[in-house]
Parts: C-alpha cells; structure tokens; sequence
C-alpha cells in the first residue's frame, strides 16, 4: 500500500516536472542561458546517478567515470556520423552502442576492483581514465587532438523529452537495482564485505556487475552529451570530469539518489548562476564547494536530520497504535 | 650517438623530472599516513610556495636565504590554516568528504593566484647556482642535483622523524589509532596540525625548486606535477617516505624511457598502464604495507 | 521504490531550481553595470532605428559580445581578447563612436568567460544572447569557436572570431576569422623553412593534446615532405608538460637542421629554455603562438635567432602598433600579444563592416563583410573572402639581441 502511493506520488512528480520544463521551454520564459543548461543538467544527472552506484552503494571510489562518458561519447557520435540511417534511428544505435562499448570497460575496469579498495583503486582507476583519454588521443578515427565535429544536436533542448525519458530510465534502473535483492547486496559489501561474503554473497560478481551497469549508463550520458555539444575533444574528459561528477556524488550524501540528483542539478547551474560575479565567479564556486561541504558535515546539520528523524519516528509511534 | 649512450641521457631526464615527483610525493605521502586524507591542495601549495618566492624575492628584494625561509614559513601556516579551516571540522566525516573540500580548496587557491597575479605566466629566474656536472656528452644539472640532494635530505630525515622523535611517536600512534593516541595523551589536533605544517613546508620547497628547473609562474601550475606526485606515491605505496622517494623517481624515468623509445603520444597511457600492473602485482604499491583487513 | 519516490522530490526540488534561475538570470542582467546598459540600449537601438527617418544625431549603444577563457589553464588568452578589444572600442567611442546612417553608435562589450571547453561556450554564448549582444568577437580558442558556430549560423548573427584558426571555425557563412588558419600558417611555415631558409632536415616538437599546435604541425609535414625535405623526429607532448628533454634528447641524436615548434610561447619558453641547457645550438622556427614569448622567458638568449610566423608584433615601430601597445600598457601593465591584437583588429573590422553595411543588422553587416578593408594591427588592408578567411600576408619575426624584428626580405 505505502509503496503503490509512494509509486503514484513519483509519477504524479515526474509527470509535474516534465510539464513545468515543457511550459517554460514553449512560453518563452525561460532564456536562452537556461535553455541551454537543461541537457548538461540531464546529463550530470544521469552521471551523477551511474557513479552514485558505485561510490555510494558499492562503497568503492573512483576517479575513472569520465572515461567511461568519453567511450559512449565518441562511440555514439562516431556511430550517428557516419551510419546512413534517419537521425533517429542513428541515434537510438549509437545509445545502445556507447552504452555497451562503457559496459566492456567497465567491465575491464571492475576486474582489478577484486583485488584493490580504497584509494589504490582510486588511483588505478584514474589510471584507466586517462589511458582512454590519451589513447583516444592518439588515435585517427576520434580526430585526435581536433576531436569529432559536426555531431548532429539531437539532445538539446528541442529535444527534452527525448533526453527527459533517458534520464529517468538510468535513475530508474539505479533505483530499482538498490532496491532489489541485487541492490541489497551490493550495500552489503560496501557495509562489510567480509560479512558479506560470509553471508554467501558472491562479492566479485555482484562488484564487477556494479560497475558494468554503472559504465553502461555512463556511456549512455556520454552519447547525450555528444549530441548536445555537437563537438568533442579528449581533452573534456581528463580526471577533472571525473572529480567533477564524484563531486556531485559526494555532495549529494553517498548513498543517496535524490541528493546525487540535487546536487548534479545545483553544481552544473551554480556557475553559470555565478557569471555576474565576473572575475570571481570560480573563486566563490569554490567557496561554495568547501561551505556546503562543511555544512553537510556541520553539527547544525546533524541536528536538523536528528529532528526530522524524531519526527518520523513519532508519527510512526502513532501509526503504530 | 651510441645507444647506450642515448639511454643513459634519457635515463638522467627521468632523473630529473622524477626527483621533482619524489619530493611532492614525500609531502603528499606524510600527510595521507598521518591525517589519512587524500590532500588534493598539495599540488596548490606549491603553486603558492612558488608564488611566494617570487614576491619575496624579486618584488620585496629580500635576500635569497630568507626569502626562501619565509616561503616555507608561509606554506606552513598556509597548510595549517587550511587544515583548521576546510578539513578539521570533517575529520569525523567519510573521508570522501574530506576529499571533496581538498578539491574546493585546490580551486580556491587557483582562483586566488588568478586574481591576483593574473593569468599571464611570470618568467622567474633560477634561485639555485649551482653548477651541473658534465660527463661527456651526459649533462645533469645543477638544479636536478640540488633537487635529488634535498629529497634525499628529506626523506632521511622525515623518516628520522617519524621514528626517533616524540613528536614523530606521536604521529605514528595518530596514523594508528586517533583514539587510543587520544587517550595515551597525544593533542591529535596538534599532532595533526604539525603534520599539515611540514607538508606544506616540505611543498614549498618543492615549488621552490619546481620553478627553478622550469622557471615559469602560472596560477596553475602545481596541478600536473600534484597528480603526478600523487601516482608516483599510490606506485611507492601511499604512506610510505621511502616509497614515495622511490615511486616518484621510477615514474620520472618511466615517463622518460616510454616517451624516448615507445611513443610521445601515448607516453601517458603506458605510465598509468604501468602504474595499473603494479597495483595489480602488488596491490599496496612498491613499498608499502598490506594492511589486513579484520572484522 | 522508496529511493524512487526521494527521487521526485528531488525532481521537484530541481524544477523549483531551474525556474528560480528563470528569475535570477534577468537579475543578474541587472546586476552587470555594461549589461544593464546594453539591454536598455538594445530596446533604444530598435526605437531609433524606427526612427531615424525622423530625427538625426541619435545616439546609441551597440553591443558587442566576446567569449574566450578567464579561468582555467588558458586564462591568458581570453584575458588577452578581452582586453585587446577594450582597447579598441575605449578608442573608437573616444574618437566619437561610430556613425551609422544619422545614428552615432558607441559599442560596448560583454564578455563571458567559456574556460576554454565547448560545453561552456554554448552557455557563455547564450548568455551574451540573453544580453542582446548585436554581433558576436569570439570564440578565442578553436573547439570552442567550433561548438558555437552552429548556434551563430541559426541566429544569423556575425561572428568573428579573432583567434578560432581550425578550418571549421568559419564553416558557415556568417562565421570570419581574423588569424591565419592553421593548415595554411603550417604550410607556409614548411615553405619559408624549405625556400628561404634552406632547410631540408626538420624536427617538430607539437602539443598532441591542442588542435591548434596538431594542426599546424601536420600541415608543416605534409607540406616539408611535398617540398622533398625530411622530417627527421616529429615529438609531442600533453598541453601542461614543463619537461621536454626526452623529446629535446631525442632530437640530438639525429641530424635535424632545424626545430619546428607550433606552439603557444609558455611551451615555447620551457622548450627553448631546457635546448638551451642541454647544450643544444639547432635554430627554432615556430608559429604565431610564439608571440610574446620574450616576455616569459628569463634569459632572452635562449630564443636568440628564432624566426616565427606573426601577423603582429608588439615591438614594430609602426605608430598604430605603438599607440596600441602603450595603450594597453598603460591599461593592464601588461604587454599585448597577438590574441590581444586580433581581437582589437576583429572590432574594427566590426566598425568598418557597420560603417559599409549602414546598418547594424546581422544580415547586412555579414554582406559587408567581404567589400571592407581593414587596416589592422595584423596586416595591412586586410580583406575577407566569401567564406570568411582573411587575406593578410604573412610576416615572419626573428628575434635578435633580445628584441623581435620583422625579418627583411
């Protein structure tokens, strides 16, 4: 019963946003600025959701996410270039095509998370983010250091609902993973993984698929991204990428879904909410970075969660009788 | 140019840019043994210890010896303050979020030095005379001998530290177990507070030495040799001095040879691919200690 | 489902974000002095455009929209644009502004800054859009030139990019482009080293991570191997590296008579600086990027008799070139390098386009693109080809006993 509503409340929500956007995008209220803000939202949204997955659920850092995005990027948009088929049909190719070829590298990248944790594997997989960048880098059918141009915009803002849909179908698939069996597995190894293996639970399975749907889904937010830019270069997804989206991750409250997705919508549009600041926009961004963080952690905030949380359990005290 | 001949240059570059790597890791190191955080303003601070030279020298005129005094002094308080400020009030927190204010405070930094020095690099001439050693047609200059010399200093004496001093006792027993050490006595805020002190004066002197090899001020340029440093002390194992001395000199002369005798282009893909099998070998790098994990 | 369901909270929470920014990005427009001018102006402009048949000497404001990096590893060069082009327009409305039909127009600029990424520069685009710029002075750096084109080309607006030299840069019709393209300042460079200089053994040291540095580079090689020279080492290096002595060592060990380096002057300097170290005594020829390379080096030997490709030149004792200089001397302390001088050439190209077109509308001044000339501080009568490629000649600059000279043909 409680979960039907809470189903029905997310339709009616998803239904609500999808409205508001379509709203402002036709009545001219919104400008251009922030027209052009809603697929780099989108997209940092369905990153910031992939990654959560594993820095959140599975409990293992990584710095390697962009590289991930790179591979559906130039995948997809190699693929849109030069297949001979209707744009759309081109572009649904190459989201399952990006998505796949992230999978294969995830794939191979989850294979030395068995053996590392922590910062080690932190390094190594900043290590493997930047050998894709470099080999990308280096190769002729990516353009090397001149990138791929002229990528069709097949996910701006003309295109929200196409990019709406997306961005539900990978917090869907996140959610519904947490959730399930699988998903409560995975919270096990990141709580203990030795209990958890204790407990039966096939731990080298159950990491390598984290990150293979986490590359996945990464690798779909690369094909949007290319689509919206309509240009590439390698040099946009360096470990500075990654650190950005492991940001909004962290920001959010690891573990946590809707803060991954609060903090993904706040970060991509706090810099450019700063561009009247000029000269010291990246200067307060930075600031702000180090403030909400402190204030995530401040004593003030623990209270209010001990607050609200008293709350709910008074109010399922009087449920209860 | 015979080859081996070629291959004992090549292996001097790597000498040269790997000491430089040797020197941040050992700061880099120190602080993630001790605080256990991932210190990602390093690399910063040796921007502004490479900034802070330059004013004191060439705009306040100050003598050579004390300008360098005061660079180090600046970077200690510098750490110190930052350490007070962004990653004290979380030292509870999941250390992810620790790592996130360091970013904030790398951009912080960056963003300062922009403002106030301006984008446009400064030419900054080397502070250190001392002449390079020619052995036929093998050259190693002066700076790379005063930077190998001062990494060596620094690393023997860090580990003198930390092994024979209280001080260095009470790092060790914080590096342990924070509570226990709190309870034997040990200020852990102190502790932590003097680890944070030497780190960043141990990167100033790094920045020191940074812009007298390439000579060349800009707002960033402490952000490539600090992830660079930061692999060379993950491959020496992270929280090990001697380690990080090792690791930061083998990734100099990696880089070196892969870029001499592979490819320019893919040099950092084959020095990451390295770093990668190493871990995998050896998962807590060249030297450090395996931790293991109980329940 | 119940993660599901924080989810749509948080959705909510995010609309209520993006439509509060709806709110806070015309606030901001007020926030901005030379915004809040403009956006006023900009209706002002439209009024007395109606009514010009009516009254003479209006005056007005014409905005001019500029995007380039101010943070970031590329800070220089947008800072440069920007600056540059404060200059000439500080100039231009001093002189009196410029007068379109009985309307005397004084330009102003806004400028945003797109750290040099494409997915900034379409924000920094619409931002300026937002503004109501008139005509657009960017991008400064090629990709993100690249990324907004699209957008120009649908907006119809002018756009002049002072530095974008990839070839795509100016794709549409709508698009110039003030500095050489890369393939054909590569090119050229190949021909002055082969013809002039005789040189047949050539080794390039380029940036493989910066389209401009790769572009010229491989233009160079193609065209030094067409000529029948021979590239004896072709090294690259990562945008950022400060170490260049495996590449230097390399190119010891062959029998190169000469280093080609298409590069921008901070990789100059180090590049130059640690040749100089090693004992080495080749002759370097590079690229435009090399201008200003005089003032980061700390030892001006160390690029001693280096010959590059340089539409400008802040040391000439041309009289425009000295006032622009002492100008912007005077303005930033700082000394202009060529990003500065294109972008200060791409707004009188603006002034002398409006002037030839009558008109400030987009359409017409891109119509009058191609029947200006320009006298600029990068060439002399600079002219603009249909598909928005200058005609300049190219000049080559020899730096001798620490100075930058013009070298004499």
């Amino acid at each position: 019963m409680e979960n039907k509503k809470k189903l029905l409340i997310n339709v009616v929500i998803a239904i609500v946003v999808y409205a508001a956007v379509m709203i402002l995008l036709n009545s001219g209220l919104l400008n251009r600025q922030m027209r052009s803000l809603i697929t780099p939202i989108c997209t940092n949204v369905m990153l910031a959701v992939s990654l959560c997955l594993i820095v959140g659920f599975l409990g293992e850092l990584t710095l390697g996410h962009a590289g991930f995005m790179s591979l559906g990027a130039y995948t997809g948009a190699l693929l849109s270039l030069n297949l001979p088929f209707p744009p759309y049909v081109s572009l649904f190719i190459a989201i399952i095509a990006g998505g796949c070829v992230a999978a294969v590298a995830g794939a191979i990248i989850g294979i030395p998370v068995l053996r590392l944790r922590g910062d080690y594997l932190a390094i190594v997989t900043l290590g493997f983010g930047e050998i894709i960048r470099s080999v990308i880098n280096a190769l002729d059918i990516t353009g090397g250091a001149r990138g791929l141009s002229g990528i069709e915009r097949l996910t701006n803002y003309n295109h929200f609902t196409l990019v709406f849909v997306l961005t539900l179908i990978v917090i869907v698939v996140v959610s519904n993973l947490i959730n399930s069996r699988h998903g409560r597995a995975i919270c096990a190894i990141r709580d203990n993984y030795i209990a958890a293996e204790a407990c039966g639970i096939p731990v080298s399975r159950f990491k390598i698929m984290a990150f293979i749907i986490s590359a996945f889904l990464a690798g779909i937010a690369g094909v949007v991204y290319a689509h919206n830019i309509g240009i590439l270069k390698p040099a946009n997804f360096d470990y500075n990428t990654s650190i950005e989206i492991l940001v909004m991750v962290v920001l959010g409250g690891m573990g946590s879904i809707k803060g991954s997705i609060i903090a993904a919508v706040i970060l991509t549009a706090l810099p450019e909410l700063l561009r009247g600041a000029a000269d010291y926009r990246m200067l307060i961004y930075s600031i702000v970075l180090i403030a909400m963080m402190l204030f995530r952690n401040s004593n003030f905030n623990a209270a209010l969660i001990e607050k609200k949380n008293l709350k709910a359990m008074q109010k399922l005290q009087k449920e209860g009788k | 140019m015979s080859l081996l001949n070629s291959i004992l240059e090549q292996l001097i570059n790597g000498l040269r840019t790997g000491s430089i790597y040797a020197l941040i890791a050992i700061g880099y190191t120190m602080v993630y043994g001790i605080a256990k955080m991932i210190n990602f303003a390093h690399g910063d601070i040796i921007m502004v210890g490479a900034y802070a030279l330059y004013v004191y020298s060439s705009i306040l005129k100050l003598p050579l010896v004390a300008a360098i005094i005061l660079t180090v002094v600046t970077c200690s308080v510098l750490g110190i303050i930052t350490e007070k400020i962004a990653y004290k009030p979380l030292r509870n927190a999941p250390s992810l979020a620790v790592l996130i204010t360091a970013i904030g405070m790398s951009f912080l930094l960056q963003n300062v030095a922009l403002l106030i020095f301006k984008a446009t690099p400064i030419p900054f001439a080397s502070v250190v005379n001392v002449s390079g050693i020619r052995l036929g047609s093998l050259y190693l200059s002066g700076t790379t001998l005063v930077t190998l010399g001062v990494t060596v200093i620094a690393m023997v004496a860090l580990t003198l530290f930390v092994n024979k001093t209280k001080a260095g006792r009470a790092m060790r027993a914080v590096s342990e177990d924070r509570g226990a050490a709190e309870l034997m006595g040990i200020s852990v805020n102190a502790t932590i507070s003097l680890t944070f002190a030497i780190g960043s004066g141990l990167a100033a002197v790094a920045g020191i030495l940074y812009i007298s090899q390439y000579e060349t001020l800009m707002p960033t340029l402490g952000a490539l040799p600090g992830i660079k440093a930061f692999v060379a002390a993950v491959l020496g194992g992270i929280g090990s001095i001697p380690g990080a001395m090792f690791g930061g000199i083998i990734l100099g002369i990696i880089e070196s040879l892969s870029k001499a005798y592979i490819s320019t282009q893919l040099s950092d893909a084959i020095v990451y691919g390295v770093l990668v099998v190493v871990l995998l070998v050896k998962p807590s790098g060249l030297l450090g200690k395996l931790k293991i994990e109980k329940v | 489902m119940k993660k599901f369901g924080k989810f749509m909270v948080s959705a909510v929470a995010a609309t209520l974000v993006v439509s509060s920014l709806t709110g806070c990005g015309s606030k901001e427009d007020e926030t901005e002095a030379p915004t809040e001018t403009s956006a006023e102006t900009d209706d002002a402009s439209v009024e007395t455009n109606e009514e010009e048949t009516t009254t003479s000497g209006e005056t007005a404001e014409f905005l001019i929209g500029g995007t380039g990096p101010l943070t970031g590893p590329n800070a220089s060069y947008g800072t440069s644009v920007k600056q540059g082009a404060e200059i000439a327009i500080q100039e231009i409305n001093n002189a009196g502004g410029v007068t379109v039909g009985d309307t005397t127009y004084t330009l102003a600029l806004a400028f945003e800054d797109d750290e040099a990424t494409e997915d900034k520069a379409i924000q920094a685009y619409n931002t300026l859009m937002d503004q109501g710029i008139q005509v657009l002075m960017g991008g400064t750096t090629s990709g993100a030139t690249i990324a907004i084109t699209d957008l120009t080309a649908e907006d119809g607006i002018l756009q002049i990019t002072p530095s974008g030299s990839a070839p795509e840069c100016i794709q549409y019709d709508n698009a110039f482009r003030i500095c050489f393209s890369d393939p054909e300042q590569g090119t050229a460079m190949a021909d002055y080293a082969v013809d002039v200089l005789g040189y047949t053994k050539v080794a390039v040291i380029y940036d493989n991570a910066s389209d401009y540095s790769a572009g010229i580079a491989e233009a160079f090689e193609e065209e030094i191997a067409a000529k029948g020279g021979e590239v004896v080492a072709s090294e690259s290096f990562t945008t950022g590296d400060t170490d260049f002595n495996t590449q230097l060592t390399k190119i010891k060990g062959t029998d190169a008579e000469v280093i080609f380096i298409p590069a921008y002057y901070q990789d100059v300097t180090y590049i130059t600086k640690q040749a100089s170290d090693m004992g080495m005594e080749l002759p370097f020829i590079g690229s435009d990027g090399w201008d200003g390379v005089l003032a980061t080096v700390s030892d001006p030997a160390t690029v001693e008799g280096a010959i590059f490709a340089s539409p400008f030149c802040a040391a000439v004792d041309d009289p425009n070139v000295v006032a622009f200089v002492e100008a912007y001397e005077a303005a930033y302390s700082a000394t202009p390098d060529q990003f500065a001088a294109d972008a200060y050439d791409a707004i009188y190209t603006i002034k002398a386009a409006m002037e030839q077109a009558g008109s400030t509308e987009s359409e017409d001044l891109i119509a009058a693109m191609t029947e200006i000339t320009v006298n600029g501080l990068t060439g002399e009568s600079i002219t603009f080809s249909a598909e928005g490629a200058p005609n300049k000649e190219i000049k080559y600059v020899e730096i001798k006993d620490g100075q930058y000279q013009y070298v004499e043909e």
